[in-house]
Order: structure tokens, then sequence, then C-alpha cells
């Protein structure tokens, strides 16, 4: 069974390493939250304050916004716009590429300028990237055996009859 | 399959419903809301024209709670139907996991589903993605209708590599689970 060609995976070690970067993100450009969703509309972790809002729906909706915003990119001839930025009254998003495969959203408000949020992501995304492309390369390289432990499926499989079963 | 978290043990996996316009893509995943218990379920997005045709997907996240440990969800997404909504549909095919082909069984939409079954294959193919080795079923819709084409008429011409089917009649959720069921178990036998 083919898994796609985007498969990869999220592990502790990576987690610690991003986190320590989006940390002092944060710290420097005095934004309130950092997260990095990928290009499938799939959070893989965030930063900073606790945001209060659905974030699987934000993660679907953002990826979904910049995807639409590469596709209207080569419309014009850009090979893509690297970063989109909505302005609220109080509260204000910069999204920027990582990488081609994800996507860091920066939650901002008053406290901070968009200028400073450019220039700080600039840094972040360059390091951020590094670390992505380490993590794809390594998941390219693995053989494509079994992600998930034995008995796995088995149990994902009598909870979907649990759930959906008498629907 | 797209990404494993095991940072904050995490499975999300991607489920498309494709298919010609109107075909009851988006009435499917409003039956899984209403019906599956709110403790398992996210919000339903809806992205759609003030005619309520889909314009770019609706989303809905479907948890199945903690499976050896891993926090295991569904998204289910739709795509819009129309015919010039193809950029849309294709951006929202990136990532996914399986596919539910969901057919109008009306004589008159024949010519519709084969246009769309052949366009889901031309945008899987973008991604390097074969529908014939990812998780996928077809579910036959609107079976309640008078004038349908025989379930051998539509497997002759949507479905020549046999995946499962289901008949359905989706404003009265007959058939709804039973597609869902297919493709989600589907989709995780593959990350086995």
């Amino acid at each position: 069974m083919a898994y796609g060609a985007s498969s990869w995976s999220f592990e502790e070690r990576d987690f610690q390493r991003i986190d320590r970067l989006l940390q002092g993100f944060l710290y420097d450009s005095n934004a309130r939250c950092a997260l990095l969703v990928d290009r499938t509309g799939q959070m893989v972790t965030s930063a900073g304050e606790k945001p209060e809002f659905d974030t699987t729906a934000f993660s679907s909706l953002a990826a979904a916004d910049f995807s639409a915003n590469d596709q209207l990119a080569s419309m014009i001839g850009e090979s893509e716009f690297s970063s989109l930025f909505h302005q609220g009254e109080k509260e204000s998003m910069y999204l920027a590429d990582v990488a081609r495969r994800v996507i860091l959203v920066v939650l901002f408000d008053n406290r901070t300028t968009l200028g400073m949020i450019r220039i700080k992501v600039k840094g972040v995304v360059r390091e951020l990237a590094e670390i992505f492309r380490e993590m794809f390369d390594r998941s390219a390289a693995e053989p494509r055996a079994s992600r998930v432990e034995p008995g796995f499926a088995d149990e994902a499989e009598d909870e979907i009859d649990r759930l959906f079963g008498d629907l | 399959m797209s990404m494993i978290n095991y940072a904050s043990r995490e499975i999300n996996c991607k489920i498309v419903y494709y298919g010609p316009g109107l075909c009851g893509k988006t009435t499917n995943l409003e039956y899984v809301y209403e019906k599956v218990a709110p403790s398992t379920r996210g919000k339903l997005i809806s992205l759609a024209t003030e005619t309520e045709r889909t314009l770019f997907f609706d989303f809905l996240p479907v948890d199945l709670g903690a499976i050896r440990g891993f926090k295991t969800r569904f998204h289910l997404y739709t795509v819009p139907g129309q015919v010039y909504y193809n950029a849309s549909r294709k951006l929202i095919l990136k990532g996914v996991d399986g596919v539910v082909f969901v057919a109008d069984s009306q004589v008159e939409r024949l010519d519709a589903n084969i246009e769309s079954m052949h366009n889901l294959y031309d945008n899987l193919a973008e991604y390097q993605l074969d529908l014939r080795e990812i998780p996928f079923v077809i579910q036959y819709n609107k079976r309640d209708l008078p004038n349908i084409s025989s379930l051998q008429e539509l497997e002759e011409q949507l479905n020549p590599g046999r995946v499962p089917t289901f008949e359905a009649v989706g404003v009265r959720g007959i058939g709804v689970f039973d597609t869902l069921k297919a493709v989600s178990k589907s989709v995780i036998k593959s990350l086995s």
C-alpha cells in the first residue's frame, strides 16, 4: 500500500529543538503565539500562549489559505508568496513558508509591530527549514516499514465499529 | 500517510469525499456530524457560497480516541464538485490518505460521474498518487430516486478496479456510516 509522497514523522527530539527555537522567536519578537501547520492541514506543534480557538479547524483553514495563495502566485507568474499577512483590529496573523512543506503561523497584537515580526520570522524560518529538511531526509531514508506498533490496526478497527457501528 | 506526530502522540488521517456537483458529499459530512457523539467530533467547517454550494471545502474532524497511546483522528474533507473549481479540488487532495467517491445514481448524471472520476485520477497523479494503490471506496448515492442507473451499469462505468462500493441515500443517512467505516478501516490498515 502506498503512503503517498509526503510521509514523514515528527519525534520528541524534533519537538524539543523546534520548541526551543520557537520560544526564542516569541521572546525576541513579542508575538503571542506561533503554530506550525503542515501543508495538508495538520498542526505539528505550537508555542507561546495556548490558543483559545479550535486548533484543528484553524490548521485546516490556514493550510488552505496558504495553498490558495500559492496558486494565485503562480497565476501572476510568481513561484510563490513566501509569506502572507492578515491584519485585524487587535489581532493579526503572519504566515510564512518553511521548506515548502510546513507553514509557520504567528499570532500577534499591538505589543509588537509587523516590521519586527517580519524581521524575526526571516531568521527563525531559516533555522526551521534546516531542521525540517533533516527530518524529511530522515523519513525518506527510512524503510517503508510499519510505523505503528503491532495491534494498532486491530484496536483501531474495533473502535471504528464501536463508534460508527449502530449509526 | 502524511504525518505521525510522535511528540504529541497523534495520528491524523485525511479522507476526502470526491464526486460531481450535487452528488451529496456535503450531505454525507452533515449526517456524520449530526449522528456521532459531540465528544467525538470537532467543528464542521463549510466554505460555501450563499446558495450553499461548496466553494472550497467542508471539513469535519472525527476522533477515534487513544489507540495504543496515540490519539487517532480522521480529518474528513469534501471538495467542490462543480467542474470549474478544479484548482480548489486539487489543493484539498494534498496529503490524502483515503478517498470516497460519491456517485450520483441518476441516469442523467452518469456522464458527470465519469468526468469527475477521470478528474480524480488526473488530480491524484499530480501528487504521484494512484487510486489503485491508496484506500478507496465508492458510494452510489441517491438510490431512492426513480430515474437511476442500475448497479451493474455504474460498476461497469465507474469501478473497473472493483473497489468496495456502497449503496446510499445520503439525506436519510442510509449507507453513510458503512462508507465511512470501510474507508477509515482501509486507511488504518495502510498504516500497518
